[in-house]
């Protein structure tokens, strides 16, 4: 074991995390709220990163500022994706929702893939870097942590400071007493999914910061947020962010031990073992 | 009245002897289509690479239709077409467009597509059926070295592509003893890199690391963070352009104190200088470069025949065209087409049979440099005359970046520098 190596990996892990994290929230709030899996997440993802690079190379907007119209693309291209293709199967056994939105995902692959081709894009970001001895921590990733801990934040304090997140965690807790007590469920799921997707946007734009894409791209991180997703505990958004976090630590400690190409092998390892001991995540009830 | 009649029926008279007495008409030579099929990466991550290889082919064809075509000794003009496909950069598409380009279209002989992968699984098709396909951005040794018998390579082989490299770092810096290699898990750059670690055995490096990366890989940290602690003095390796641009911004932003570094196939495209200061000091190997001095005289000097265009005509035709300069992928598409050429003409026939013995007898210079493929069975069409050269971004007195030739010695057009922080 190199300690050199030791404190730079697990620092660079711990950053991307974070992004991870924020990938994944998108995932479970969906789950928790209205028991859908959602499959178009990681090209949700991707129409993220897409939407940044766009607004930035189109209307020379700055990626940081693009994100705020992508959390109100991401809102809005959610509520519409729960009425289109989620709504008139909410009740039907979870299987009729996966496929659902397995068509969903088909459908936004294919089409992106006919505008957008599989051509590699690349936002040009440079905010400088902190240098001490072997570590390096780009400014790029110190601005995707903050805006993944912000993001966290603000979603926290939506859910348990104001009415209609008490609504949303409501009708996760029992949609048909909160239906009893007045809720417009339908809204408040529509809402949900499209607070989803729309942290599943961001995640996708602040990836663009930092790493070349495709609208291929998302689908690693669909991967990593079910990961992360079953760590955190299904259905907790700051489970997801703590399982984020120590998916990109395990990342960042287990390269350095072993040869790179055997982190998916020791992440799904970690997915199975989690299903089969603590189903509930680490972080869920049990 | 009558003198303006008589001075009519003399003009008509003489008219009339002028059309029958004038040369006579030429029989007009027969002309036949010769249609050329191929794969092209329009989509995808070989798209950049891709490219440049069609636009290069694309000059080719334009030149031999500029010439009438490409003539035979009974007077037949030959004139290329060419079908292609988006292959998207992936396998499974090669694998059903090639045979497309066989069994519906009906193509005469065959151009690989871009990178040894594709090429790999476009050779084994064009093997099947029996077409001679010249293959070019496809340098691995594997793919020659299974006894084909109408595949033949233009570039040189991945076995002798970071080689020089190895050479170039132990000439610039006698000190140095360690190497890194990362490279892209993929035939061409896995056989590459497998050589040249080999081969810097065999000159007494130490290898530190020798790890290869997912063909989608975009961020570098986990391997730029081993490659640190055993402080190599070079970094060798990558694999095609969008990885390795990307492998060289990241090296560049985390100051990874390395005093070389050498990456394949991304250096020697213009577009590398768009990452910036990052290009600075990079070495990459390439196949062709506009200043290559190949010429009729040095022909002449390595007693081969001299054929086709020369580097200066090949690099304006192409910066008129397309309004930049030529990369070693646009030099090795239009040397596809030459060679394909050359290969007619000798065979005097499209006679598949006829084309793959004439090209098996060829010894000669190009603008893209000597060209000689292997008879021997195993290794048949396999590419023995060709050399690479290596070029390394430097900045010019301007501040601009620049990439010279920097090896070998012969060829150089300046010196090479070890890299800075």
């Amino acid at each position: 074991m190199n300690i050199d190596a030791l404190v730079p990996s697990s620092i660079d892990g711990l950053m991307l995390g974070f992004v991870y994290g924020l990938a994944a929230m998108g995932l479970t709030l969906i789950f928790g709220v209205m028991r859908v899996i959602n499959l178009a997440h990681g090209p949700v993802i991707a129409l993220g990163m897409f939407a940044v690079y766009l607004i930035g190379t189109q209307f020379g907007v700055n990626p940081y500022l693009g994100l705020i119209a992508v959390l109100v693309l991401g809102l809005v291209l959610g509520i519409v994706m729960y009425f289109v293709a989620v709504h008139r199967v909410i009740n039907a056994p979870e299987l009729t929702t996966l496929l659902a939105t397995f068509s969903v995902n088909l459908m936004i692959i294919g089409l992106g893939t006919v505008v957008f081709t599989t051509t590699p894009r690349a936002i040009d970001m440079d905010l400088g870097a902190f240098r001490t001895g072997a570590i390096t921590i780009l400014g790029t990733k110190v601005v995707a942590v903050l805006i993944a801990i912000a993001v966290t934040v603000g979603l926290y304090l939506f859910l348990y400071r104001t009415r209609v997140g008490k609504s949303i965690r409501a009708v996760a807790n029992n949609r048909a007493a909160a239906e009893l007590m007045g809720i417009n469920t339908t809204g408040v799921l529509a809402l949900s999914f499209g607070i989803g997707i729309m942290l599943a946007m961001t995640s996708g734009g602040l990836i663009a910061t930092l790493f070349s894409f495709t609208i291929l791209a998302g689908g690693v991180y669909e991967l990593k947020s079910f990961v992360i997703v079953v760590l955190g505990g299904l259905g907790n958004p700051t489970g997801a962010l703590v399982g984020g976090i120590v998916l990109g630590l395990l990342e960042g400690l287990t390269t350095i031990f072993m040869p790179v190409g055997w982190v998916p092998i020791i992440e799904y390892g970690v997915f199975v073992l989690i299903l089969l001991i603590r189903p509930t995540g680490l972080f869920g009830a049990r | 009245m009558r003198k303006l009649v008589f001075l009519a029926l003399v003009v008509a008279l003489i008219a009339s002897l002028g059309v029958a007495c004038g040369p006579v008409a030429a029989p007009t030579p027969t002309v036949k289509r010769v249609l050329v099929g191929f794969t092209a990466s329009q989509t995808g991550k070989l798209n950049k690479e891709s490219k440049e290889q069609i636009q290069g082919l694309q000059l080719w064809l334009e030149d031999v239709k500029k010439a009438g075509g490409i003539k035979l000794k009974d007077g037949t003009m030959l004139m290329p077409e060419i079908k292609f496909y988006d292959d998207e950069s992936l396998t499974d598409r090669v694998q059903a467009l090639y045979t497309k380009l066989i069994t519906e279209d009906k193509v005469d002989f065959l151009i690989s597509p871009y990178s040894s992968g594709l090429t790999q699984t476009a050779a084994v098709v064009a093997e099947q059926y029996g077409k001679v396909m010249i293959t070019t951005g496809a340098a691995s040794d594997t793919t020659m070295e299974q006894g084909f018998k109408t595949i033949f390579q233009i570039y040189t082989p991945a076995s002798r592509y970071l080689t020089g490299a190895v050479d170039l770092l132990q000439k610039l810096d006698p000190t140095a003893k360690k190497i890194a290699f990362v490279y892209e898990k993929e035939r061409f750059s896995t056989d590459v890199t497998t050589f040249a670690q080999k081969y810097a055995k065999e000159k007494g490096f130490d290898i530190v690391l020798f790890e290869g990366y997912d063909t989608a890989t975009t961020d570098f940290a986990p391997f730029i963070n081993k490659i640190m602690p055993p402080k190599p003095d070079a970094i060798m390796g990558g694999g095609h352009f969008t990885d390795g641009t990307t492998f060289a911004k990241q090296l560049y932003e985390k100051k990874v104190p390395v005093k070389f570094v050498a990456i394949l196939v991304a250096p020697p495209e213009p577009a590398f200088v768009e990452i910036g200061d990052a290009a600075q000091y990079v070495v990459g190997p390439s196949q062709w470069e506009p200043l290559a001095r190949y010429s009729p005289e040095s022909a002449k000097a390595a007693g081969l025949p001299w054929y086709g265009i020369g580097v200066a005509d090949f690099t304006s035709a192409y910066k008129t065209k397309y309004g930049y300069e030529p990369s070693y992928h646009s030099a090795g598409g239009y040397a596809a087409g030459l060679i394909f050429q050359k290969g007619l003409e000798e065979a005097d026939s499209v006679d598949a049979e006829k084309v793959k013995t004439a090209l098996d007898r060829l010894d000669l210079l190009t603008f893209f440099g000597h060209i000689k493929f292997d008879t021997a069975a195993k290794t048949h069409g396999k590419q023995i005359g060709h050399e690479m050269v290596y070029v390394q971004w430097q900045k010019d007195a301007a501040g601009k970046l620049v990439k010279p030739v920097v090896w070998p010695l012969e060829g150089k057009s300046a010196d090479a520098q070890l890299r800075k922080q």
